[in-house]
């Protein structure tokens, strides 16, 4: 069968803040640059955040990017990588000078600069108090910058195949990358998009947890499609939970509602994080107030039929209190609980915030393996920025603010090597023959396949296992467990069957291949997770305990490490060194990781 | 409405920017769309056609909706 070719310099799978912004690289330096996307660009999931960008501008107070770089490292617990790590702090108020030009509409202060507001985490002078180092425009930081990008990319001459979904890379038999394949969901139709460069900018895959604060759009394609070209994944043992998502539905209630008196309560109506942090109670750090509250739950507290959540309880204020000052909980509340809260508590759970790990590349942008003696060699034509990749700047735990930060600065820094790669204009490599038959074949067998599982079944399945044995607090024989129940979810998934087997607008095959991705994900999750015998961010182990030889259960002595899983070699898992050495500055020493 | 429609209606539905939008317009698909005659049902895919933070305010209620056309849908994506 003869596929359609479609050659382009470049293509960016990825229209979310970090496709859009290495777009821009390419296409002002006149490259012909192909951008895909699942939905409308506008609808990627930046546009859900709100905190802000991080850059210490300083323009409210005193910063340093050096401070910042400080931040970032310990925030990490020292697995961030330092080179990368300097590197985005420093370009930090470039990329936010640079929105601002775009026509980003920041907050400003009176003197017309930039507004900016202090988040968890980040402070002055290596850690001593708070800084305003938050840049926002409103409540809509996400969208704003999604929209001036946009446009700019427009001017740009990008050219945009929205609801298009990539579904393999292509790689030629010395390994390097030649395109992707893709599928225009309105046709049907597979289409080899065969460029010099290729940018992946897919954003998370948070829907491998049950409860994810996540759109449902985070199934991780970039990292399936990496995985199964051979790619290994980085550190994907490392999640962030946020402490209060709603418990069924995931939707985020932000740390605000503790911040103004809420209360988390176990079955017993007891106020459980008295036992757990006696001084700052329920307004503990997020890593805190989540284990605590996977404990509860853990030993028989928890609440409902399941008794698989707690409640967050903010009936004692006064009503006027909270429709001022926490405005969109009750709404959030009253949909997607079902309770007001002002009569009743809201049901909450740990939930799944962020993939900290993802494809491995470089400060540049590039994607890098190992190969031979060498830990990190870069994929000829192949880059990476966002949260599908993994510089490694947010190391075992993210900052607030810092992603939004990383998505400008890797996605530019990727567009920027790949337009250093292409100079001289050098040819398109050749295709390889069977350059679609990968994703060919996948799709001719959910077409085929008769008495499959069912991908809506699968796909909970996987979700629930994660969320049971791979969750905020971890447990040895759990993830042990885990790891079997996740390569017996493998096999379901691998068997998939779909009822609609329309070529045009099937939107049940697309959630199947999604699906693929997904338990990709998950795999090296699981497996990752069960081999890090030690707790690290938010890496958390009941059988590695706080001692004085190993504060907070880290162990530098073993784990200082990168993970790599390897799901074609066999789920393979090496590791490779955390990169200590700053750019141009000291190495941030190890320390106990403490606020 | 077409299958062809719908489904690239339901894809608009079930793949949105902000959660809160993908869980209320699911639940809609799912429960209260087939009983929509032709009209209602364009109205509603004109809704689902707009901003994340827009659709989220007037289904929460945070908004309100003064197009006579759009107004019954956004009270029944309330009540679901
Ligand atoms: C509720 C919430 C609030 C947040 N608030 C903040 C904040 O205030 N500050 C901060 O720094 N971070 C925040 N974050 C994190 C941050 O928003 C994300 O990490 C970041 O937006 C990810 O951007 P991205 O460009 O990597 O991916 P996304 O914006 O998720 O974009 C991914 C793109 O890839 C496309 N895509 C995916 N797969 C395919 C495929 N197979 N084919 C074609 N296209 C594909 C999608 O269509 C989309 O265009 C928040 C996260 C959440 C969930």
């Amino acid at each position: 069968m003869s596929i359609p070719v479609l050659k382009f310099d470049a293509v960016i799978v990825g229209a979310g803040g970090a496709g859009l912004r290495s777009a821009i690289q390419l296409s002002e330096a006149g490259l012909k640059t192909a951008v895909l996307s699942k939905v409308f660009p506008t609808r990627s999931h930046t546009v859900a955040a709100q905190g802000g960008v991080a850059a210490s501008l300083g323009n409210s107070e005193e910063d340093h990017w050096h401070w910042h770089m400080y931040d970032t490292v310990k925030g990490s617990d020292w697995l961030g990588d330092q080179d990368a790590i300097e590197f985005m702090c420093r370009k930090a108020n470039e990329v936010v000078v640079e929105l601002e030009h775009y026509g980003m509409p920041f907050d400003r202060t009176d003197n017309g600069k930039i507004y900016q507001r202090p988040f968890g985490g980040h402070m002055s002078n290596f850690g001593e108090k708070p800084v305003r180092r938050s840049c926002a425009a409103a409540d809509r930081t996400g969208h704003a910058m999604l929209h001036a990008m946009y446009q700019r990319n427009v001017k740009a001459n990008t050219q945009f195949f929205v609801e298009w979904m990539a579904l393999d890379l292509i790689r030629d038999s010395e390994g390097a990358v030649v395109g992707v394949t893709a599928m225009e969901m309105e046709t049907g139709q597979v289409v080899i998009f065969h460029t010099r460069a290729t940018i992946f900018a897919t954003g998370g895959a948070g829907r491998i947890y049950y409860s994810s604060t996540n759109a449902f759009i985070n199934t991780g394609d970039g990292l399936g499609m990496a995985a199964r070209a051979g790619i290994p994944l980085e550190d994907m043992e490392f999640w962030q939970f946020h402490p209060t998502g709603v418990a069924g539905a995931g939707v985020l209630i932000t740390e605000g509602v503790r911040g103004e008196g809420g209360i988390l309560r176990n079955s017993s109506k007891e106020r459980f994080m008295e036992r757990y942090a006696p001084n700052a109670k329920d307004l503990a750090s997020r890593d805190v107030v989540s284990r605590a509250m996977a404990t509860e739950i853990k030993e028989g507290r928890g609440c409902g039929a399941g008794k698989d959540y707690v409640l967050l309880d903010i009936t004692h204020l006064d009503p006027a209190t909270i429709m001022k000052r926490l405005p969109g909980i009750r709404e959030i509340s009253i949909q997607f609980a079902g309770v007001d809260p002002i009569k009743e508590p809201i049901p909450v759970v740990p939930t799944c915030h962020y993939q900290m790990g993802g494809i491995p590349t470089n400060y540049s942008g590039r994607v890098v393996i190992p190969q031979g003696g060498d830990l990190a060699v870069p994929v000829p034509g192949f880059y990476a920025g966002g949260e599908c990749a993994c510089a490694s700047v947010h190391g075992a735990n993210r900052l607030g603010t810092n992603s939004l930060l990383d998505l400008l600065v890797f996605g530019k820094s990727a567009g920027d090597s790949a337009v250093e790669d292409l100079k001289g204009g050098s040819a398109h490599r050749d295709l390889p023959a069977d350059a679609a038959e990968k994703s060919l074949s996948r799709i001719n067998a959910l077409d085929n396949r008769k008495g499959g599982a069912n991908v809506h079944e699968t796909r909970l399945a996987m979700q629930r296992t994660m969320q049971d044995h791979a969750g905020v607090f971890r447990f040895g024989d759990m993830l042990k467990q885990g790891v079997s129940k996740i390569l017996e979810v493998e096999k379901a998934a691998r068997q998939m069957e779909i009822k609609d087997k329309s070529q045009v607008w099937n939107t049940a095959r697309v959630e199947a291949l999604e699906m693929e991705n997904l338990i990709e994900v998950a795999k090296a999750t699981m497996i990752s997770a069960e081999a890090r015998k030690e707790s690290r961010g938010s890496h958390v182990r009941d059988d590695a305990a706080d001692t004085p030889e190993f504060p907070n259960g880290r162990n530098d002595k073993e784990w200082l490490k990168h993970t790599l899983f390897f799901p074609q070699e066999g789920n393979k898992i090496t590791y490779k060194p955390v990169n200590m050495k700053p750019l141009s500055v000291e190495t941030i020493a190890l320390k106990t990781r403490s606020y | 409405m077409l299958r062809e429609d719908y489904e690239r209606l339901r894809w608009r539905c079930i793949r949105r920017g902000l959660l809160e939008v993908d869980l209320a317009l699911t639940r809609f698909l799912d429960q209260g769309f087939a009983g929509l005659d032709d009209e209602e049902q364009q109205a509603f895919a004109e809704l689902a056609d707009m901003e994340d933070h827009d659709l989220w305010h007037l289904i929460s209620g945070q908004a309100e909706c003064d197009d006579p056309r759009l107004a019954p849908i956004v009270a029944m994506l309330r009540k679901s």
